[in-house]
């Protein structure tokens, strides 16, 4: 029983651990000192997917995402790890598009992969922490949806088997294919790169990539077809031009302010004995505490 | 028509906090656009639900009460809220940024193709006007919130599609009865009219759902502890000093990553937004996103290795040194003190 396997990703700024050296000197954050990483809710969405492969014989895993050329990182990261293929949704129609243009974007390159019984993604990705873009996306399909999944139990006569994280426990639910599943961040975290996967597409490029490429790389690329990361352009898809971008995005950013951090006088104690001695008698004359 | 509706949801047969908080807010918005507040209940068993929402200011009660509606799942509850949506025409709808609200309303969204802002830590009314075609609106829902990991707050608006909608993280929105007297009404929703079999294809096999039994956000001192406690046995003398001066133990999200508490105990972002009288962050850096969550503390008090931890920019007091070393001192110290 092989699946044929939708993997969504999305290649972000990490914004996780905005340190010291990513904070300008008026207290703001410089975004561009910030690596484009594998947002990691989708690297354990991409997990959940293999370990379908390997579970169910002939089954194949897509990786699909959306972005700008340099989005081609992440597909390669997919195949190192495991992915059979990946499509560059690309075009600069998409530019400045929320998060229902981007559903319907997305949706209707699914639609163009189809037929496909399992579309899997990350519950949220870390620059936006919107966690709208499956739901929207399933929505599209015309498909159901099972979000906060924590593991895929299995598959059997069509049913997926999946269990949920919620906030105070968990859930397990069944549901025919196909379905749209996010994937959070408590499931197991992706396996690391296969030596050998990596060899064979270490030299994968995308169409546009091979234009600014040497002719040893385009002949390669004649002799391997599998190097070929396909990119799926507005046309492609027949989008709607009037419904992505920012004309097909209804949320309109008013104003943008960066977080500055406050100032306060702090006193500086050190830990002897004293300092916290003199604390927490302060505390308790204050009626802080106690 | 044309109000403002806050879809509630049910937790342990009651409704949910978050929800409640949605309401308080929910009320002032009204109030300031001289409209209604609704209030969308589903679930099972919902006898005299009305009664504890319509102090919080609630005119109209929405109920579809029906065995397969509780516990929730995505598409019979979507079902329900998109048809009302149709029908009443909502200018702005809230929803609890929980595990439910964040699936529940961006597939309404995309059903109504409306824009959706998520964990807003604030909502507030006011103009806008198009920069391209100069339009000008009046009266719109600002919802504010931060982006790229805190690191900036941006302003969202809605111009054109309604209802304008948004989730809000339990904590946010305080907690605030609008009249014990007030009385609304209840409109019963004819459920089966408003589903179709095919809204119950995802089916619920097993749910182990543990009572709330953590209440951090009501407390009046946290002592919360960071990915700088080094473990899980850490935290032990966090749950020690919080429990000896009447405190609750909170986390940041590196910890709850590192699995040394609790996901209930997150504050921060993507956690619990608090305001306590005293805040005592040990082993904290004090990332943005975490900052968001207990900047309002009356009082903070740092404990960190790290004099440049920017935790400590904010803190009241600053102590510098090993919190395994300075909380036992803390411990000892308040117990001689407070005799």
């Amino acid at each position: 029983m092989g699946l044929r396997i939708i993997v969504l990703a999305k290649q972000v700024p990490d914004t996780r651990n905005v340190g010291k050296d990513a904070m300008k000197e008026d207290g703001t954050v410089n975004r561009g000192a910030l690596p484009a990483i594998f947002n990691p809710e989708d690297l354990n969405a991409l997990e959940q997917a293999l370990r379908l492969k390997e579970k169910y014989a002939g089954t194949e895993v897509i990786l699909l995402t959306m972005g700008p050329t340099r989005a081609s990182e992440i597909i390669r990261e997919a195949l190192y790890r495991g992915a059979d293929k990946g499509y560059l949704l690309t075009d600069r129609k998409f530019a400045g598009s929320d998060t229902l243009a981007t559903s319907y974007a997305i949706s209707l390159a699914i639609k163009k992969l189809a037929p496909y019984d399992l579309v899997i993604s990350g519950r949220q990705a870390i620059d936006g922490d919107t966690a709208q873009v499956g739901p929207q996306t399933a929505e599209k399909l015309e498909i159901g949806q099972v979000t906060y999944a924590e593991e895929i139990l299995g598959i059997e006569n069509n049913k997926i088997t999946i269990k949920r994280r919620l906030e105070r426990g968990i859930e397990v639910v069944s549901s025919p294919l196909p379905l749209l599943v996010t994937v959070h961040g408590s499931a197991p975290a992706c396996r690391t790169r296969n030596s050998k996967l990596f060899m064979k597409y270490k030299h994968s490029k995308t169409v546009t990539e091979l234009q600014e490429a040497t002719e040893d790389y385009i002949k390669l690329q004649k002799d391997r077809p599998y190097l070929t990361i396909e990119e799926l352009s507005a046309a492609d898809i027949n989008v709607d031009s009037e419904m992505v971008g920012l004309s097909g995005s209804p949320t309109k950013v008013k104003k943008i302010e960066n977080v500055v951090l406050a100032h306060k006088e702090s006193k500086i104690l050190s830990d002897q004995d004293k300092d916290i001695e003199n604390l927490m008698k302060e505390l308790i004359d204050n009626h802080i505490i106690g | 028509m044309n109000n403002i509706f806050v879809y509630c949801e049910i937790d342990e047969g009651a409704v949910a906090d978050v929800s409640l908080e949605l309401l308080s807010k929910g009320k002032k918005l009204a109030t300031e656009l001289n409209c209604k507040l609704e209030a969308i209940v589903i679930g099972s068993k919902l006898d005299n639900i009305e009664k504890s929402l319509y102090p919080y200011g609630v005119d109209i009660v929405h109920k579809a009460d029906d065995t397969r509606l509780y516990p929730y799942t995505t598409l019979p509850h979507c079902s329900i809220i998109t048809r009302i949506f149709k029908e009443e025409k909502p200018q702005i709808a809230l929803f609890g940024a929980t595990s439910i609200g964040r699936d529940l309303a961006p597939r309404i969204a995309s059903s109504l193709r409306c824009g959706l802002t998520a964990d807003c830590t604030n909502l507030v009314i006011g103009e806008y006007t198009e920069n391209k075609t100069g339009k000008e609106y009046k009266d719109l829902l600002y919802q504010i919130r931060p982006a790229f990991g805190g690191s900036i707050i941006a302003t969202i608006v809605n111009p054109e599609t309604r209802p304008q909608l948004a989730t809000v993280r339990e904590g946010v929105m305080k907690n605030e009865i609008f009249s014990n007297s007030y009385k609304g009404e209840v409109r019963n929703i004819k459920v089966a009219s408003y589903l179709k079999d095919s809204d119950f294809i995802v089916k619920i096999i097993d749910r182990q759902i543990e009572a709330k039994k953590i209440n951090i956000k009501s407390a009046p001192i946290i002592v919360a502890g960071g990915y700088g406690m080094g473990s899980k046995s850490g935290f032990n003398k966090l749950f020690e000093l919080a429990s000896l001066i009447g405190g609750e133990v909170g986390a940041s999200r590196a910890a709850v990553d590192a699995g040394f508490a609790e996901h209930e105990r997150q504050i921060g972002q993507t956690g619990v937004t608090v305001r306590p009288k005293l805040y005592i962050a040990a082993g904290i850096s004090g990332a943005v996103q975490h900052r968001a969550g207990m900047d309002q503390s009356a009082q903070i008090i740092s404990i960190s290795n790290d004099p440049k931890a920017p935790i400590n920019s904010i803190a009241d007091y600053v102590i510098i040194g090993d919190v395994n070393d300075i909380i036992p001192k803390m411990i000892k110290y308040y117990k001689e003190k407070s005799k």
